[in-house]
Protein backbone atom coordinates (compact mmCIF):
# COMPACT_ATOMS: atom_id res chain seq x y z
CA UNK A 1 0.00 0.00 0.00
CA UNK A 2 2.73 2.37 1.06
CA UNK A 3 4.76 1.30 -1.93
CA UNK A 4 1.89 2.10 -4.27
CA UNK A 5 1.56 5.53 -2.70
CA UNK A 6 5.25 6.20 -3.30
CA UNK A 7 4.94 5.08 -6.90
CA UNK A 8 2.00 7.43 -7.31
CA UNK A 9 3.89 10.37 -5.83
CA UNK A 10 6.88 9.59 -8.04
CA UNK A 11 4.65 9.40 -11.09
CA UNK A 12 3.09 12.77 -10.35
CA UNK A 13 6.49 14.33 -9.77
CA UNK A 14 7.70 12.91 -13.08
CA UNK A 15 4.62 14.20 -14.86
CA UNK A 16 5.13 17.62 -13.29
CA UNK A 17 8.75 17.71 -14.39
CA UNK A 18 7.80 16.71 -17.93
CA UNK A 19 5.29 19.55 -18.03
CA UNK A 20 7.92 21.92 -16.65
CA UNK A 21 10.40 20.85 -19.32
CA UNK A 22 7.91 20.91 -22.12
CA UNK A 23 7.89 24.64 -22.65
CA UNK A 24 4.31 25.27 -21.69
CA UNK A 25 1.73 25.35 -24.40
CA UNK A 26 3.79 24.81 -27.51
CA UNK A 27 1.83 23.04 -30.23
CA UNK A 28 -1.35 23.20 -28.22
CA UNK A 29 -4.60 24.99 -28.76
CA UNK A 30 -5.12 28.18 -26.81
CA UNK A 31 -6.99 27.78 -23.58
CA UNK A 32 -10.65 28.63 -23.88
CA UNK A 33 -10.44 31.19 -21.10
CA UNK A 34 -7.63 33.00 -22.89
CA UNK A 35 -9.25 32.98 -26.30
CA UNK A 36 -12.69 34.07 -25.17
CA UNK A 37 -13.63 37.74 -24.75
CA UNK A 38 -12.17 38.98 -21.50
CA UNK A 39 -14.55 39.21 -18.58
CA UNK A 40 -18.12 40.33 -18.93
CA UNK A 41 -17.34 43.92 -19.85
CA UNK A 42 -18.96 45.98 -22.56
CA UNK A 43 -17.99 45.71 -26.21
CA UNK A 44 -16.13 48.55 -27.85
CA UNK A 45 -18.50 50.65 -29.93
CA UNK A 46 -16.88 51.05 -33.32
CA UNK A 47 -19.10 54.06 -34.05
CA UNK A 48 -17.51 56.15 -31.31
CA UNK A 49 -14.03 54.65 -31.32
CA UNK A 50 -11.07 56.88 -32.01
CA UNK A 51 -7.37 56.32 -32.54
CA UNK A 52 -3.91 57.31 -31.46
CA UNK A 53 -1.32 57.98 -34.11
CA UNK A 54 2.15 59.18 -33.60
CA UNK A 55 5.85 58.96 -34.10
CA UNK A 56 8.79 57.74 -32.10
CA UNK A 57 12.09 59.52 -32.36
CA UNK A 58 15.42 59.65 -30.66
CA UNK A 59 17.04 62.85 -29.47
CA UNK A 60 20.79 62.93 -29.90
CA UNK A 61 23.45 60.93 -31.66
CA UNK A 62 22.24 57.40 -32.25
CA UNK A 63 24.58 54.65 -31.14
CA UNK A 64 26.13 52.52 -33.83
CA UNK A 65 24.76 49.01 -34.06
CA UNK A 66 27.19 46.23 -33.19
CA UNK A 67 28.70 44.39 -36.13
CA UNK A 68 27.78 40.73 -36.50
CA UNK A 69 30.18 37.98 -37.51
CA UNK A 70 28.24 35.16 -39.11
CA UNK A 71 31.22 33.13 -40.23
CA UNK A 72 30.48 30.33 -37.76
CA UNK A 73 27.72 29.19 -40.09
CA UNK A 74 28.50 29.06 -43.83
CA UNK A 75 24.79 29.20 -44.69
CA UNK A 76 24.39 32.52 -42.89
CA UNK A 77 27.49 33.90 -44.59
CA UNK A 78 26.17 32.87 -47.99
CA UNK A 79 22.83 34.52 -47.30
CA UNK A 80 24.34 37.77 -46.09
CA UNK A 81 27.15 38.91 -48.34
CA UNK A 82 27.30 42.49 -47.08
CA UNK A 83 28.49 43.50 -43.61
CA UNK A 84 25.82 42.74 -41.04
CA UNK A 85 24.83 44.69 -37.96
CA UNK A 86 22.48 44.23 -35.05
CA UNK A 87 18.98 45.69 -35.35
CA UNK A 88 19.10 47.53 -32.04
CA UNK A 89 18.71 51.03 -33.43
CA UNK A 90 16.70 51.17 -36.64
CA UNK A 91 16.76 54.84 -37.48
CA UNK A 92 15.03 56.49 -40.43
CA UNK A 93 16.61 58.61 -43.12
CA UNK A 94 16.11 61.74 -41.02
CA UNK A 95 18.43 60.32 -38.37
CA UNK A 96 15.76 60.69 -35.69
CA UNK A 97 12.74 58.50 -36.32
CA UNK A 98 13.02 55.19 -34.55
CA UNK A 99 11.61 51.85 -35.68
CA UNK A 100 10.99 48.67 -33.68
CA UNK A 101 9.44 50.49 -30.75
CA UNK A 102 6.50 48.68 -29.19
CA UNK A 103 3.73 51.14 -28.28
CA UNK A 104 0.72 49.94 -26.31
CA UNK A 105 -2.05 50.99 -23.98
CA UNK A 106 -0.68 50.22 -20.59
CA UNK A 107 -3.56 51.45 -18.45
CA UNK A 108 -7.03 52.99 -18.59
CA UNK A 109 -9.01 50.46 -20.61
CA UNK A 110 -11.35 49.59 -17.77
CA UNK A 111 -13.81 46.77 -18.17
CA UNK A 112 -14.07 46.23 -21.91
CA UNK A 113 -14.30 42.87 -23.55
CA UNK A 114 -12.65 42.07 -26.86
CA UNK A 115 -13.24 39.59 -29.59
CA UNK A 116 -10.86 36.66 -29.57
CA UNK A 117 -7.78 37.28 -31.65
CA UNK A 118 -8.25 36.30 -35.26
CA UNK A 119 -5.44 34.96 -37.35
CA UNK A 120 -2.07 34.09 -36.05
CA UNK A 121 1.08 35.91 -35.14
CA UNK A 122 4.17 34.71 -36.95
CA UNK A 123 7.89 34.84 -36.48
CA UNK A 124 10.16 33.57 -39.22
CA UNK A 125 13.82 32.63 -39.09
CA UNK A 126 15.04 33.84 -42.41
CA UNK A 127 18.51 34.78 -43.55
CA UNK A 128 19.68 34.02 -40.04
CA UNK A 129 17.50 36.77 -38.59
CA UNK A 130 14.15 36.87 -36.89
CA UNK A 131 11.37 38.50 -38.87
CA UNK A 132 9.89 40.59 -37.38
CA UNK A 133 12.39 41.79 -34.83
CA UNK A 134 9.70 43.36 -32.60
CA UNK A 135 6.02 42.50 -32.69
CA UNK A 136 2.91 42.21 -30.58
CA UNK A 137 0.27 39.54 -30.09
CA UNK A 138 -2.61 38.63 -27.83
CA UNK A 139 -2.81 36.27 -24.91
CA UNK A 140 -4.13 32.99 -26.27
CA UNK A 141 -3.32 33.87 -29.87
CA UNK A 142 -1.44 31.30 -31.87
CA UNK A 143 2.15 32.17 -32.62
CA UNK A 144 3.52 30.28 -35.60
CA UNK A 145 7.27 29.85 -35.60
CA UNK A 146 8.82 29.05 -38.95
CA UNK A 147 12.33 28.18 -40.04
CA UNK A 148 12.77 29.32 -43.64
CA UNK A 149 16.53 28.89 -43.57
CA UNK A 150 18.46 25.94 -44.99
CA UNK A 151 20.27 25.73 -41.68
CA UNK A 152 19.10 24.79 -38.24
CA UNK A 153 17.90 27.16 -35.54
CA UNK A 154 16.61 26.86 -32.04
CA UNK A 155 14.05 29.32 -30.81
CA UNK A 156 14.39 30.07 -27.15
CA UNK A 157 11.78 32.25 -25.44
CA UNK A 158 12.79 33.70 -22.09
CA UNK A 159 9.65 35.12 -20.51
CA UNK A 160 9.29 35.94 -16.84
CA UNK A 161 5.55 35.49 -16.47
CA UNK A 162 4.96 32.76 -19.06
CA UNK A 163 6.54 29.34 -19.50
CA UNK A 164 10.04 29.38 -20.95
CA UNK A 165 10.57 27.19 -23.99
CA UNK A 166 13.45 26.19 -26.25
CA UNK A 167 12.72 24.23 -29.41
CA UNK A 168 14.91 23.12 -32.23
CA UNK A 169 14.01 23.47 -35.89
CA UNK A 170 16.75 21.64 -37.75
CA UNK A 171 14.99 21.30 -41.10
CA UNK A 172 14.11 24.10 -43.52
CA UNK A 173 10.38 24.72 -43.59
CA UNK A 174 9.67 23.37 -40.12
CA UNK A 175 6.83 25.02 -38.25
CA UNK A 176 5.62 24.97 -34.70
CA UNK A 177 3.04 26.89 -32.76
CA UNK A 178 2.92 28.37 -29.32
CA UNK A 179 0.48 30.34 -27.22
CA UNK A 180 1.26 32.59 -24.28
CA UNK A 181 -1.07 32.32 -21.33
CA UNK A 182 -0.37 35.64 -19.61
CA UNK A 183 0.30 39.20 -20.69
CA UNK A 184 3.93 40.19 -20.68
CA UNK A 185 5.83 43.11 -22.15
CA UNK A 186 8.26 42.02 -23.53
CA UNK A 187 9.17 38.37 -24.07
CA UNK A 188 12.69 38.05 -25.53
CA UNK A 189 13.55 35.38 -28.08
CA UNK A 190 17.03 34.24 -28.92
CA UNK A 191 18.69 31.66 -31.06
CA UNK A 192 21.41 29.98 -29.01
CA UNK A 193 22.98 28.61 -32.18
CA UNK A 194 23.43 32.02 -33.77
CA UNK A 195 24.04 34.35 -30.86
CA UNK A 196 23.20 37.52 -32.79
CA UNK A 197 19.60 36.47 -33.49
CA UNK A 198 17.14 38.05 -31.10
CA UNK A 199 13.57 39.28 -31.18
CA UNK A 200 10.92 40.58 -28.79
CA UNK A 201 7.18 40.08 -28.55
CA UNK A 202 4.74 42.07 -26.45
CA UNK A 203 1.90 39.84 -25.24
CA UNK A 204 -1.26 41.70 -24.23
CA UNK A 205 -4.80 40.89 -23.18
CA UNK A 206 -6.19 43.59 -25.47
CA UNK A 207 -5.66 44.60 -29.10
CA UNK A 208 -4.29 48.12 -28.55
CA UNK A 209 -0.66 47.93 -29.55
CA UNK A 210 1.56 48.75 -32.51
CA UNK A 211 5.19 48.72 -33.54
CA UNK A 212 6.79 51.82 -35.00
CA UNK A 213 7.83 51.53 -38.65
CA UNK A 214 11.00 52.74 -40.36
CA UNK A 215 9.65 56.30 -40.24
CA UNK A 216 8.94 55.98 -36.55
CA UNK A 217 5.18 55.97 -37.14
CA UNK A 218 2.61 53.92 -35.31
CA UNK A 219 -1.18 53.72 -35.30
CA UNK A 220 -3.49 52.29 -32.65
CA UNK A 221 -7.07 52.32 -33.87
CA UNK A 222 -10.57 51.38 -32.69
CA UNK A 223 -9.81 52.78 -29.25
CA UNK A 224 -12.88 53.62 -27.16
CA UNK A 225 -13.14 57.16 -25.76
CA UNK A 226 -11.23 57.57 -22.51
CA UNK A 227 -8.00 58.57 -20.86
CA UNK A 228 -5.12 56.16 -21.31
CA UNK A 229 -1.55 55.64 -20.31
CA UNK A 230 0.51 54.81 -23.37
CA UNK A 231 3.90 53.20 -23.04
CA UNK A 232 6.62 52.99 -25.66
CA UNK A 233 9.22 50.25 -25.20
CA UNK A 234 12.61 50.05 -26.88
CA UNK A 235 15.05 47.19 -26.37
CA UNK A 236 17.93 49.46 -25.35
CA UNK A 237 16.42 52.84 -24.58
CA UNK A 238 13.89 51.49 -22.11
CA UNK A 239 10.37 52.82 -21.76
CA UNK A 240 8.56 56.14 -21.95
CA UNK A 241 4.97 56.79 -20.93
CA UNK A 242 2.46 59.53 -21.44
CA UNK A 243 -1.20 60.10 -20.87
CA UNK A 244 -3.64 60.73 -23.68
CA UNK A 245 -7.38 61.45 -23.67
CA UNK A 246 -9.48 60.35 -26.65
CA UNK A 247 -12.92 61.69 -27.32
CA UNK A 248 -15.56 60.01 -29.46
CA UNK A 249 -14.26 59.47 -33.01
CA UNK A 250 -11.24 61.50 -32.12
CA UNK A 251 -7.76 60.85 -33.42
CA UNK A 252 -4.87 62.08 -31.33
CA UNK A 253 -1.26 62.56 -32.34
CA UNK A 254 1.35 61.51 -29.85
CA UNK A 255 5.12 61.82 -30.01
CA UNK A 256 7.55 59.75 -28.00
CA UNK A 257 11.11 61.00 -27.87
CA UNK A 258 13.84 58.85 -26.39
CA UNK A 259 17.09 60.39 -25.31
CA UNK A 260 20.13 58.85 -26.94
CA UNK A 261 22.65 57.33 -24.55
CA UNK A 262 25.50 59.60 -23.55
CA UNK A 263 28.77 59.41 -25.50
CA UNK A 264 27.12 57.57 -28.36
CA UNK A 265 28.89 57.03 -31.63
CA UNK A 266 26.94 58.24 -34.59
CA UNK A 267 25.68 55.65 -36.99
CA UNK B 1 49.53 -0.05 -18.27
CA UNK B 2 46.57 0.78 -16.02
CA UNK B 3 48.53 3.76 -14.77
CA UNK B 4 49.09 4.98 -18.33
CA UNK B 5 45.44 4.50 -19.11
CA UNK B 6 44.34 6.45 -16.04
CA UNK B 7 46.78 9.22 -17.02
CA UNK B 8 45.17 9.25 -20.46
CA UNK B 9 41.72 9.46 -18.89
CA UNK B 10 42.82 12.39 -16.71
CA UNK B 11 44.19 14.12 -19.82
CA UNK B 12 40.90 13.54 -21.66
CA UNK B 13 39.09 15.02 -18.68
CA UNK B 14 41.14 18.20 -19.01
CA UNK B 15 40.01 18.35 -22.63
CA UNK B 16 36.43 17.79 -21.48
CA UNK B 17 36.67 20.64 -18.96
CA UNK B 18 37.98 22.91 -21.73
CA UNK B 19 35.08 21.87 -23.97
CA UNK B 20 32.61 22.54 -21.17
CA UNK B 21 34.07 25.94 -20.41
CA UNK B 22 33.88 26.84 -24.11
CA UNK B 23 30.18 26.03 -24.03
CA UNK B 24 29.58 28.51 -21.22
CA UNK B 25 31.98 31.13 -22.60
CA UNK B 26 30.19 31.04 -25.95
CA UNK B 27 26.76 31.05 -24.32
CA UNK B 28 26.10 27.85 -26.25
CA UNK B 29 24.54 25.77 -23.47
CA UNK B 30 21.08 25.76 -25.02
CA UNK B 31 22.11 25.64 -28.67
CA UNK B 32 21.08 21.98 -28.68
CA UNK B 33 17.71 22.22 -26.97
CA UNK B 34 17.04 18.55 -26.38
CA UNK B 35 18.82 15.86 -24.36
CA UNK B 36 19.92 13.09 -24.60
CA UNK B 37 19.05 13.46 -28.29
CA UNK B 38 20.43 16.26 -30.45
CA UNK B 39 17.71 17.95 -32.53
CA UNK B 40 15.89 14.64 -32.42
CA UNK B 41 18.86 12.61 -33.68
CA UNK B 42 20.69 10.06 -31.65
CA UNK B 43 23.68 11.95 -30.31
CA UNK B 44 26.12 9.75 -32.20
CA UNK B 45 24.32 10.00 -35.54
CA UNK B 46 23.71 13.76 -35.51
CA UNK B 47 25.06 14.81 -38.94
CA UNK B 48 28.39 16.68 -38.76
CA UNK B 49 27.05 19.08 -41.42
CA UNK B 50 24.79 20.43 -38.69
CA UNK B 51 27.55 21.13 -36.23
CA UNK B 52 27.46 24.82 -37.02
CA UNK B 53 28.06 27.90 -34.91
CA UNK B 54 27.41 27.26 -31.20
CA UNK B 55 26.21 23.72 -31.83
CA UNK B 56 29.84 22.78 -32.43
CA UNK B 57 30.65 23.64 -28.81
CA UNK B 58 27.60 22.05 -27.17
CA UNK B 59 27.49 18.91 -29.30
CA UNK B 60 31.28 18.59 -29.18
CA UNK B 61 31.09 18.79 -25.39
CA UNK B 62 28.51 16.03 -25.35
CA UNK B 63 30.59 13.77 -27.59
CA UNK B 64 33.78 14.32 -25.60
CA UNK B 65 31.82 13.72 -22.39
CA UNK B 66 30.46 10.48 -23.82
CA UNK B 67 33.98 9.40 -24.75
CA UNK B 68 35.24 10.19 -21.26
CA UNK B 69 32.31 8.24 -19.84
CA UNK B 70 33.19 5.27 -22.03
CA UNK B 71 36.84 5.47 -20.96
CA UNK B 72 35.73 5.63 -17.34
CA UNK B 73 33.70 2.45 -17.78
CA UNK B 74 36.83 0.74 -19.12
CA UNK B 75 38.92 2.06 -16.27
CA UNK B 76 36.42 1.04 -13.61
CA UNK B 77 36.19 -2.45 -15.12
CA UNK B 78 39.96 -2.65 -15.40
CA UNK B 79 40.37 -1.67 -11.77
CA UNK B 80 37.66 -4.07 -10.71
CA UNK B 81 39.25 -7.07 -12.34
CA UNK B 82 42.96 -6.26 -12.12
CA UNK B 83 43.49 -4.06 -9.07
CA UNK B 84 44.32 -5.89 -5.84
CA UNK B 85 43.47 -2.98 -3.55
CA UNK B 86 39.80 -3.30 -2.68
CA UNK B 87 39.31 0.34 -1.79
CA UNK B 88 40.76 1.39 -5.13
CA UNK B 89 38.42 -0.93 -6.98
CA UNK B 90 35.50 0.77 -5.30
CA UNK B 91 37.08 4.14 -5.95
CA UNK B 92 36.94 3.30 -9.66
CA UNK B 93 33.26 2.47 -9.30
CA UNK B 94 32.74 5.79 -7.51
CA UNK B 95 34.45 7.60 -10.40
CA UNK B 96 32.08 5.88 -12.80
CA UNK B 97 29.14 6.96 -10.63
CA UNK B 98 30.48 10.51 -10.64
CA UNK B 99 30.76 10.69 -14.42
CA UNK B 100 27.25 9.27 -14.83
CA UNK B 101 25.87 11.81 -12.35
CA UNK B 102 27.80 14.49 -14.21
CA UNK B 103 26.15 13.49 -17.48
CA UNK B 104 22.71 13.57 -15.87
CA UNK B 105 23.40 17.04 -14.41
CA UNK B 106 24.51 18.21 -17.84
CA UNK B 107 21.26 16.95 -19.34
CA UNK B 108 19.12 18.43 -16.59
CA UNK B 109 20.69 21.85 -16.93
CA UNK B 110 19.75 21.84 -20.63
CA UNK B 111 16.20 20.64 -19.99
CA UNK B 112 15.65 23.24 -17.27
CA UNK B 113 17.23 26.13 -19.24
CA UNK B 114 20.54 26.39 -17.37
CA UNK B 115 19.47 27.15 -13.82
CA UNK B 116 22.48 28.50 -11.93
CA UNK B 117 22.22 25.86 -9.20
CA UNK B 118 22.36 22.89 -11.58
CA UNK B 119 24.99 24.46 -13.84
CA UNK B 120 27.18 25.26 -10.84
CA UNK B 121 26.73 21.73 -9.49
CA UNK B 122 27.70 20.43 -12.96
CA UNK B 123 30.87 22.54 -12.82
CA UNK B 124 31.63 21.48 -9.24
CA UNK B 125 31.18 17.78 -9.95
CA UNK B 126 33.39 18.11 -13.03
CA UNK B 127 36.25 19.16 -10.77
CA UNK B 128 35.59 16.30 -8.37
CA UNK B 129 35.56 13.79 -11.20
CA UNK B 130 38.79 15.25 -12.58
CA UNK B 131 40.37 14.96 -9.13
CA UNK B 132 39.25 11.33 -8.96
CA UNK B 133 40.92 10.53 -12.28
CA UNK B 134 44.11 12.28 -11.14
CA UNK B 135 43.99 10.40 -7.85
CA UNK B 136 43.55 7.07 -9.63
CA UNK B 137 46.50 7.91 -11.87
CA UNK B 138 48.51 8.67 -8.74
CA UNK B 139 47.36 5.59 -6.82
CA UNK B 140 48.27 3.32 -9.73
CA UNK B 141 51.67 4.93 -10.31
CA UNK B 142 54.72 2.75 -9.62
CA UNK B 143 56.17 5.33 -7.26
CA UNK B 144 53.00 5.45 -5.15
CA UNK B 145 52.74 1.67 -5.00
CA UNK B 146 56.37 1.22 -4.16
CA UNK B 147 56.38 3.90 -1.51
CA UNK B 148 59.50 5.71 -0.41
CA UNK B 149 62.36 4.31 1.59
CA UNK B 150 61.89 7.20 3.98
CA UNK B 151 58.26 8.31 3.65
CA UNK B 152 57.36 11.91 4.32
CA UNK B 153 55.58 12.09 7.64
CA UNK B 154 54.82 15.74 8.27
CA UNK B 155 51.57 16.62 10.02
CA UNK B 156 52.01 20.32 9.23
CA UNK B 157 52.39 19.58 5.51
CA UNK B 158 49.26 17.46 5.59
CA UNK B 159 47.35 20.28 7.25
CA UNK B 160 48.53 23.09 5.02
CA UNK B 161 48.29 21.10 1.79
CA UNK B 162 44.80 19.81 2.58
CA UNK B 163 43.64 23.27 3.58
CA UNK B 164 45.02 24.62 0.32
CA UNK B 165 43.20 21.98 -1.71
CA UNK B 166 39.89 22.67 0.03
CA UNK B 167 40.28 26.42 -0.42
CA UNK B 168 41.06 26.00 -4.11
CA UNK B 169 37.96 23.89 -4.57
CA UNK B 170 35.86 26.46 -2.72
CA UNK B 171 37.35 29.17 -4.93
CA UNK B 172 36.42 27.15 -8.03
CA UNK B 173 32.85 26.82 -6.76
CA UNK B 174 32.65 30.58 -6.25
CA UNK B 175 34.05 31.04 -9.76
CA UNK B 176 31.47 28.63 -11.17
CA UNK B 177 28.71 30.48 -9.35
CA UNK B 178 30.03 33.72 -10.82
CA UNK B 179 30.02 32.28 -14.34
CA UNK B 180 26.56 30.80 -14.11
CA UNK B 181 24.93 33.83 -12.53
CA UNK B 182 26.39 36.18 -15.13
CA UNK B 183 28.53 38.01 -12.58
CA UNK B 184 31.80 37.70 -14.47
CA UNK B 185 31.89 41.40 -15.29
CA UNK B 186 29.91 42.63 -12.29
CA UNK B 187 33.10 44.44 -11.32
CA UNK B 188 34.33 45.70 -14.68
CA UNK B 189 37.80 46.99 -13.80
CA UNK B 190 41.02 45.41 -12.56
CA UNK B 191 42.97 45.63 -10.29
CA UNK B 192 40.67 48.30 -8.88
CA UNK B 193 37.01 47.74 -8.21
CA UNK B 194 34.93 50.61 -9.58
CA UNK B 195 38.07 52.68 -9.12
CA UNK B 196 38.43 51.74 -5.45
CA UNK B 197 40.15 49.09 -3.40
CA UNK B 198 36.73 47.92 -2.17
CA UNK B 199 33.57 48.36 -4.29
CA UNK B 200 31.67 51.51 -3.38
CA UNK B 201 28.31 49.90 -4.09
CA UNK B 202 26.98 46.37 -3.84
CA UNK B 203 24.65 43.85 -5.39
CA UNK B 204 24.53 40.08 -5.19
CA UNK B 205 26.51 39.83 -8.45
CA UNK B 206 29.16 42.27 -7.19
CA UNK B 207 29.39 40.34 -3.91
CA UNK B 208 29.97 37.05 -5.76
CA UNK B 209 32.58 38.64 -8.00
CA UNK B 210 34.28 40.33 -5.03
CA UNK B 211 34.36 37.00 -3.15
CA UNK B 212 36.11 35.39 -6.12
CA UNK B 213 38.77 38.10 -6.12
CA UNK B 214 39.31 37.81 -2.37
CA UNK B 215 39.39 34.05 -2.83
CA UNK B 216 42.13 34.42 -5.44
CA UNK B 217 44.20 36.34 -2.94
CA UNK B 218 43.63 33.73 -0.25
CA UNK B 219 44.44 30.85 -2.58
CA UNK B 220 47.63 32.57 -3.70
CA UNK B 221 48.71 32.96 -0.09
CA UNK B 222 48.00 29.37 0.95
CA UNK B 223 49.64 28.01 -2.19
CA UNK B 224 52.74 30.05 -1.42
CA UNK B 225 52.61 28.79 2.16
CA UNK B 226 52.38 25.16 1.03
CA UNK B 227 55.17 25.54 -1.49
CA UNK B 228 57.38 27.38 1.00
CA UNK B 229 56.81 24.61 3.52
CA UNK B 230 57.80 22.02 0.94
CA UNK B 231 60.96 23.92 -0.05
CA UNK B 232 62.08 24.54 3.53
CA UNK B 233 61.29 21.16 5.02
CA UNK B 234 61.39 18.73 2.12
CA UNK B 235 63.72 20.38 -0.35
CA UNK B 236 65.23 17.06 -1.31
CA UNK B 237 61.98 15.35 -2.14
CA UNK B 238 61.35 15.82 -5.84
CA UNK B 239 57.90 14.27 -5.66
CA UNK B 240 56.94 17.28 -3.54
CA UNK B 241 59.15 20.08 -4.88
CA UNK B 242 58.09 19.50 -8.49
CA UNK B 243 54.35 19.97 -7.87
CA UNK B 244 55.15 22.78 -5.44
CA UNK B 245 56.98 24.62 -8.21
CA UNK B 246 54.34 23.76 -10.77
CA UNK B 247 51.49 25.05 -8.64
CA UNK B 248 53.19 28.44 -8.18
CA UNK B 249 53.54 28.76 -11.94
CA UNK B 250 49.93 27.69 -12.44
CA UNK B 251 48.60 30.15 -9.85
CA UNK B 252 50.60 32.97 -11.46
CA UNK B 253 49.09 32.04 -14.83
CA UNK B 254 45.65 31.72 -13.29
CA UNK B 255 45.70 35.17 -11.66
CA UNK B 256 46.89 36.66 -14.95
CA UNK B 257 44.13 34.88 -16.87
CA UNK B 258 41.56 36.05 -14.34
CA UNK B 259 42.67 39.65 -14.73
CA UNK B 260 42.68 39.33 -18.51
CA UNK B 261 39.21 37.82 -18.45
CA UNK B 262 37.94 41.07 -16.93
CA UNK B 263 40.13 43.39 -19.00
CA UNK B 264 39.16 41.70 -22.29
CA UNK B 265 35.46 41.70 -21.39
CA UNK B 266 35.47 37.92 -21.09
CA UNK B 267 37.40 36.91 -24.17
CA UNK B 268 36.12 33.42 -24.94
CA UNK B 269 39.47 31.62 -24.98
CA UNK B 270 41.02 33.48 -22.06
CA UNK B 271 37.91 32.86 -20.01
CA UNK B 272 37.86 29.17 -20.92
CA UNK B 273 41.55 28.57 -20.30
CA UNK B 274 41.06 30.28 -16.94
CA UNK B 275 38.65 27.49 -16.03
CA UNK B 276 41.07 24.79 -17.20
CA UNK B 277 44.04 26.23 -15.33
CA UNK B 278 41.87 26.41 -12.22
CA UNK B 279 41.28 22.68 -12.52
CA UNK B 280 45.02 22.09 -12.96
CA UNK B 281 45.78 24.16 -9.84
CA UNK B 282 43.31 22.01 -7.90
CA UNK B 283 44.75 18.76 -9.24
CA UNK B 284 48.33 19.80 -8.46
CA UNK B 285 47.39 20.73 -4.92
CA UNK B 286 45.58 17.42 -4.60
CA UNK B 287 48.74 15.56 -5.64
CA UNK B 288 50.78 17.36 -2.98
CA UNK B 289 48.12 16.58 -0.40
CA UNK B 290 47.86 12.92 -1.29
CA UNK B 291 51.62 12.51 -1.24
CA UNK B 292 51.63 14.17 2.18
CA UNK B 293 48.98 11.71 3.34
CA UNK B 294 50.67 8.73 1.72
CA UNK B 295 52.37 7.55 4.88
CA UNK B 296 49.15 7.75 6.88
CA UNK B 297 47.24 5.84 4.23
CA UNK B 298 49.87 3.13 4.38
CA UNK B 299 49.89 2.98 8.16
CA UNK B 300 46.17 2.62 8.38
CA UNK B 301 46.28 -0.33 6.07
CA UNK B 302 44.11 1.25 3.40
CA UNK B 303 46.62 0.02 0.94
CA UNK B 304 46.64 -3.68 1.54
CA UNK B 305 49.91 -4.21 -0.27
CA UNK B 306 51.88 -2.04 2.11
CA UNK B 307 51.85 -4.24 5.16
CA UNK B 308 52.30 -7.46 3.29
CA UNK B 309 55.38 -6.55 1.30
CA UNK B 310 58.41 -7.56 3.30
CA UNK B 311 60.86 -5.56 1.28
CA UNK B 312 60.44 -2.54 -0.95
CA UNK B 313 59.32 -3.88 -4.32
CA UNK B 314 60.96 -2.96 -7.53
CA UNK B 315 59.54 0.21 -9.00
CA UNK B 316 59.74 -1.40 -12.40
CA UNK B 317 57.21 -4.04 -11.50
CA UNK B 318 55.43 -3.10 -8.31
CA UNK B 319 52.14 -4.62 -9.41
CA UNK B 320 53.55 -8.11 -9.24
CA UNK B 321 54.50 -7.62 -5.62
CA UNK B 322 51.04 -6.40 -4.78
CA UNK B 323 49.18 -9.12 -6.59
CA UNK B 324 50.83 -11.79 -4.49
CA UNK B 325 48.87 -10.68 -1.50
CA UNK B 326 46.49 -8.03 -2.71
CA UNK B 327 43.29 -10.03 -2.52
CA UNK B 328 44.11 -11.70 0.74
Amino acid sequence: MLRNAWVGVLGMALAASVVACGGGSSDTKPADSAAAPAGGGQKVDAATAGSVKGTVSVDGAVPKNDAIKMNADPVCVKQNASPQFQETYEVGADGKSLANVFVYVKDGLGNYSYDPPTGEAKIDQQNCRYHPHVFGMRVGQTLTIVNSDPTLHNIHAMPKGNAEFNNGQPIQGMKMTHTFSAKEVMVPFKCDVHGWMNAYVGVLDHPYFAVSDKDGKFDISNLPPGTYTLEAWHEKLGTATQSVTIGAKESKDVTFTFKAPAAATTN
Amino acid sequence: MLHRFSQFLAGCTVLLILAGSLVTSNDAGLSVPDWPTSYGWNMFTFPPSMWVANILYEHGHRLIASSVGFLTIIMAAWLWFAEPRRWLRWFGVAALGAVIAQGVLGGLTVLFFLPAAISTAHAGLAEIFFCMTVAIALFTSPRWIAGAAEPVDDAMLRTVATTTTILIYAQILVGATMRHTGAGLAIPDFPWMFGHVIPDHWSSAIAIHFTHRVGALLVTLVVLATSAHVYFHHGGRRELTRPATLIIALVAAQVTLGALTVLTQRNVWINSVHVVVGALVLATSLVISLRAWRVVIGERGLRTAESAIPARPSIRNPQSAIRTEGRA
